[in-house]
């Protein structure tokens, strides 16, 4: 899966967005933090989607798991939601002028978040119930600027 | 995930992959620790003279302060073996450093710099110079990850050091504080109480500050009053931590001989910690009782 053809870039992509995941940040703003690793899980799996799919989601959600310690496997579960419904969308959304194509996003990714909290439910994890929702709204609005920059690394890596 | 959350088959997997994923934590913590490098390695001889002069003077107190501890330690030691008790005072401690990484939302976790191979394990107590900090919910290699006591997930048995009355002190998802549930309106709290650990749980060692109480509010339509406490460790700033090696001996047997009588139907009331103010804790034990 990773071999060639910018294998290298894409898992570098994914490790930096793991890495935007924990870098700390003041507590106010850790709430707006954007799901970075699920945006860029989003876009190879629309760009490339004979390469980066389901297990490559829950690869990713696995590491995720681990580096955040949280319980090993919510993460895993709620990409390979997201992986799905990204590979699933693929072909309208690779049409889609950058605005639609954030709110197709963000309805991924609260579909996302919506496993995570029945998980979460399940397990009896307490969750202030509203400020939980906003990573949603801010990749919302990160989107274009993660779509850009990914296409442009796509393209200049001629990663394919 | 239901058997990471019931069973521990999953540790063996979590520790490996924490241990591949390891470098992606330093990379992050690296501005922190290159940023504390370089100011060590600029910072004038004059700043480290100063530096080293107070440091001196502060070690020439906390010296005169520990010929007084080790007098008490001896006389403390002597009482208790005239009360037919065991003593475990000499904890030995292990150094680690927090990463400054994020973690899960909503929990209050921490990820330290010391993992298996500097013989960490599970469970184990956090201090700081403070107070209690926390304890270790999962180990990998080379870090391992704690869960402080502010953290929902986590409670923690205390008991206010005024009174003797025990409580069980439970974080919340915002904020650096800590709440104590359960506790009857009329007991007796008072604003600026110390709390310090009871040492039931059998996890952490007997005696350690905790907290000091914050608000106390009675609502006469709940049938608990609201305790909240500020918890004494630095939590939001601290980057050193204590990790306490010995596991607190003979307390589980205690613990369990107390249970089984309990469990026979003995009062509760007259178990180990018979210096302690009954009243309350009556009130408190019934309480929990009903829960």
């Amino acid at each position: 899966m990773m071999g060639g053809r910018g294998g290298f870039t894409i898992l570098l992509s994914f490790a930096v967005a793991i890495a935007l995941m924990i870098v700390s940040l003041p507590s106010w703003i850790a709430w707006a933090r954007p799901d970075w690793l699920a945006l860029a899980l989003i876009y190879w799996c629309i760009a490339l989607p004979h390469r980066i799919g389901i297990f490559s989601g829950f690869t990713a959600g696995l590491a995720l798991d681990v580096i955040r310690g949280g319980l090993l496997g919510q993460y895993a579960a709620a990409y390979t939601v997201i992986a799905f419904l990204a590979i699933k969308l693929h072909r309208r959304m690779r049409h889609f002028p950058v605005w639609q194509q954030a709110l197709t996003v963000f309805l991924i990714l609260l579909l996302g978040q919506l496993t995570i909290l029945w998980i979460k439910g399940i397990i009896d994890e307490p969750v202030p119930i509203l400020y939980y929702w906003i990573p949603s709204f801010t990749g919302l609005l990160v989107w274009p600027v993660v779509f850009i920059v990914l296409r442009s690394i796509r393209r200049n890596f001629h990663v394919q | 995930m239901a058997t990471d959350y019931k069973k521990d088959y999953l540790t063996g997997l979590r520790t490996t992959l924490s241990a591949a994923l390891y470098p992606i934590q330093v990379v992050v913590d690296l501005p922190r620790s290159g940023g504390n490098w370089l100011k060590e390695t600029f910072s004038s001889r004059q700043q480290l003279q100063e530096e080293n002069a107070s440091l001196r003077a502060q070690n020439l107190l906390l010296e005169t302060r520990l010929q007084k501890y080790d007098a008490l330690l001896a006389e403390n030691n002597r009482l208790r073996e005239l009360l037919d008790s065991s003593s475990k005072v000499n904890e030995d401690v292990l150094i680690a450093e927090i990463l400054s990484i994020d973690l899960e939302p909503f929990t209050r976790r921490i990820i330290i710099n010391k993992g298996d191979i500097e013989g960490v394990f599970l469970e184990q107590p956090l201090l700081d110079a403070n107070g209690i900090l926390g304890q270790v919910v999962s180990i990998g290699a080379f870090s391992s990850t704690a869960m402080l006591i502010t953290d929902p997930s986590h409670a923690l048995p205390v008991q206010s050091l005024r009174t003797g009355a025990r409580a069980i002190a439970v974080g919340i998802a915002t904020g650096n504080q800590l709440k104590l549930e359960h506790i009857p309106n009329n007991a007796d709290i008072k604003i600026g109480d110390v709390l310090v650990t009871s040492g039931l749980g059998g996890r952490f060692p007997v005696g350690y500050p905790v907290g000091t109480i914050t608000t106390f509010e009675i609502d006469p339509s709940q049938p608990f009053a609201k305790v909240s406490a500020k918890p004494n460790a630095d939590i939001e700033h601290v980057r050193e931590v204590l990790l306490v090696r010995n596991k607190p001996p003979t307390l589980n047997i205690e613990h369990t001989n107390e249970l089984s009588e309990e469990l026979s139907g003995e009062p509760t009331h007259s178990i180990v910690d018979d210096e302690q103010d009954s009243t309350v804790i009556d009130t408190l034990d019934n309480q929990d009782g009903e829960q």
